[in-house]
């Protein structure tokens, strides 16, 4: 509605949601004149918007369809995973030169968000490429192996990390996949659980240890094609909800990795993983974000239009006051992912600020999501309606990609350091 | 062989934005309101993108007439694969009384400014429906027109189109250089991939003002007053035909 106050600057162009949503965006060109102050949180450059709505519209158009037989049938469809690929969505960060979009960190951020309206497990898919996958490839792969593996992860190969086992979810350096060294090769084994993509994958990077005796500092990140002897994936769990997403055990029977497949150096897997995820829990916050965004625009119209005791149930003020609150929680879970994602991007410490988004993102879907089926009632419950489904999705947001309470000990560390001085 | 296909692009509100009219009755609510790309202009840069695909034309340039927006517009047809654009200065008052008149005689000049041999454009724009730009140009141009496209093949130095016609479809030749307006079934237009967007960004667009093309903007249509559709009246329910023909008549409909 436009009872929000848009702002209009000659230069920019305002666009009003299509669908009620909690965020109003603003297009403006990256060099904003000097003495305009500080533009909101909510600002993109033309990139970004274009993305964004692009994104958008193949979303709505290409994947709304199937989500439903997806859900049903536990199975991304091949169409989904090829159409993504085409419109360069799975290698956003991966630079022209070998393939890929060439745009930023944030681009992904709204990218997330967008496929997460419509369809979370296909917007899971897409952030683990982009944040974690292709991050580590880009940033730590030497320029063979770069050469080897960043065209096909732009144009058509999916990847898989490995880093969790049936022993090791949190306390993920207990691992216990073994990487044994053989002069200029190593043997890998072990069992890796809770895989996300590994139905689909192409190649996987496999966290192992290469020196027990060191602890945790032997932790070594391998790469591993799907076609090497001895890698096995595990049967898909039979999951809750991000069901079309597959999530597979990936079993390691004496794999042979040359030593040049090693992802940066020996030992320092267990840092890599860390730095890496720090990124990928911002993404995380973009897909819980984009997934309660699009459980709520599914809902608010109904209670707009379902008339009980003679008026919209919308008119009732204890409903209005629920609404106004979980809008507030959506802005405010926007706006913290939105600026860790730019703290990221600035090169700024974001540490902290990313932790924080995932935690609330989490949190506020969950919380969004139950709201929303209470306010459809009766129907919210049913599948024929797609409320459920965000309701079911939302719960894995608290437990993967570091547990709502690895994120709060993080913060509160990190707090403690910050009041050390 | 067409060299240059000029493609006309308009930016319009969205096609899924409820409208509402201004509270003076002077026209509709544009301000804060999401617009795109007019969808009968998509399927004409589709189909300009398509031919340079083919080889059976050398550039594409996207031409957009209004005010510092359209250059969006401009952008999304840049992503779908036009090599340049150029944009049209009009603003105020002279862009809210811009009609097909102003604009085919821009795209009139253009085209022989460009020496442009093929000229694209969407049937009629959502807006305001009219239906008219595609066939002025090609009147001020003296070229001949397919209109109403549902197919288009070059043959030669000449284009066979398809027309989507109350009838049917009729088939016509023309020579070329030509005007064609495309029809809904014309093409499916692709998606912006999200490299292209990235590349749109490097492709240059060109200011042009409509003086420089000695364009007289000056509208012979006053727009009196814009009123919304009536609200749709409940219906009444009658029990035998006797009555229906009685209601009828009392309504002064037979």
């Amino acid at each position: 509605t436009d009872a929000n106050l848009q702002l209009y600057r000659p230069w920019a162009s305002c666009q009003a949601p299509l669908r009620p949503t909690s965020s109003h965006t603003i297009a403006v060109e990256q060099s904003a004149p000097a003495g305009t102050g500080f533009p909101p949180l909510q600002t993109f450059t033309e990139e970004e918007a274009m993305m964004r709505d692009a994104v958008r519209k193949y979303a709505q158009e290409r994947v709304a369809p199937l989500v439903s037989e997806m859900d049903e049938n536990s199975s991304m469809a091949d169409e989904v995973i090829k159409s993504l690929f085409e419109l360069g969505l799975m290698g956003i960060e991966i630079s022209t030169e070998y393939g890929g979009t060439g745009s930023s960190f944030f681009s992904s951020v709204l990218v997330i968000e967008e496929l997460a309206k419509v369809d979370p497990s296909v917007a899971v898919l897409c952030d683990i490429q982009n944040t974690l996958i292709n991050t580590l490839m880009s940033n730590l792969g030497t320029e063979e192996q770069k050469a080897k593996y960043l065209p096909r992860l732009a144009t058509d190969m999916i990847g898989s990390f490995c880093l969790s086992e049936a022993g090791s979810g949190s306390d993920a350096f207990a691992m216990k996949t073994k990487a044994e060294k053989h002069k200029d090769y190593y043997i890998i084994n072990g069992s890796k659980m809770w895989i996300s993509s590994a139905e689909h994958a192409g190649v996987f990077l496999v966290l192992a240890n290469a020196d027990v005796s060191a602890g945790y500092r032997g932790i070594t990140c391998f790469i591993v094609d799907r076609d090497t002897e001895g890698l096995e994936i595990g049967k898909k769990e039979n999951k809750l909800g991000l069901r079309a997403s597959s999530t597979c055990a990936v079993n390691f029977d004496n794999v042979k990795v040359h030593e040049k497949n090693i992802l940066g150096k020996v030992g320092q897997g267990y840092k890599y993983a860390i730095g890496m995820l720090n990124g990928g829990r911002i993404g995380i916050a973009a897909q819980m974000l984009g997934l309660a965004q699009g459980c709520f625009d599914h809902a608010v119209p109904y209670t707009r239009q379902r008339m009980q005791f003679g008026k919209r149930i919308f008119d009732f003020q204890g409903l209005q006051h629920q609404i106004a609150y979980v809008a507030t929680q959506l802005e405010a879970a926007r706006l913290l992912t939105y600026n860790a994602a730019r703290l990221k991007e600035a090169g700024r410490p974001f540490v902290k600020e990313a932790c924080m988004s995932k935690y609330f993102a989490a949190e506020v879907a969950t919380l969004t999501t139950s709201k929303c089926i209470e306010w459809m009632g009766g129907v919210g419950f049913t599948k024929d309606y797609p409320i459920e489904k965000y309701y079911r999705d939302c719960k894995i947001g608290t437990i993967y990609e570091g547990t709502s309470n690895i994120q709060l000990s993080t913060v509160a560390k990190l707090l403690d350091q910050e009041y050390n001085s | 062989m067409a060299a240059r296909v000029l493609v006309g692009v308009k930016r319009v509100i969205d096609y899924a934005v409820k409208i509402r009219v201004k509270p003076d009755n002077t026209g509709v609510v544009t301000d804060g309101v999401k617009h795109s790309m007019n969808p009968f202009c998509e399927i004409a840069v589709e189909e300009a993108v398509r031919l340079k695909e083919k080889k059976l034309v050398k550039e594409v340039v996207a031409v957009s007439c209004g005010p510092q927006q359209v250059q969006e517009t401009i952008r999304t047809a840049l992503a779908m694969g036009a090599d340049r654009g150029i944009h049209v200065e009009v603003s105020g008052k002279d862009y809210d009384s811009l009609g097909p008149l102003q604009v085919s005689k821009i795209l009139a000049a253009l085209a022989k400014k460009e020496e442009a041999s093929l000229i694209i454009l969407g049937k009629q724009a959502i807006d305001d429906d009219c239906n008219q730009t595609g066939q002025m140009t090609a009147a001020l141009l003296d070229w001949p027109q397919g209109t109403f496209a549902s197919e288009v093949a070059v043959e030669g130095d000449k284009l066979k189109v398809i027309r989507e016609v109350d009838g049917g479809l009729e088939t016509i030749k023309i020579n070329l250089p030509a005007v064609v307006t495309a029809d809904l079934r014309l093409n499916t237009p692709r998606y912006a991939t999200l490299p292209n967007i990235m590349k749109a960004k490097k492709k240059k667009i060109t200011n042009v003002k409509p003086g420089d093309l000695g364009v007289d903007l000056t509208s012979r249509l006053e727009v009196l007053r814009v009123d919304e559709p009536p609200q749709r009246q409940a219906g009444v329910k009658v029990e035998t035909v006797e009555d229906l023909v009685g209601k009828l008549k009392e309504a002064g409909r037979i």
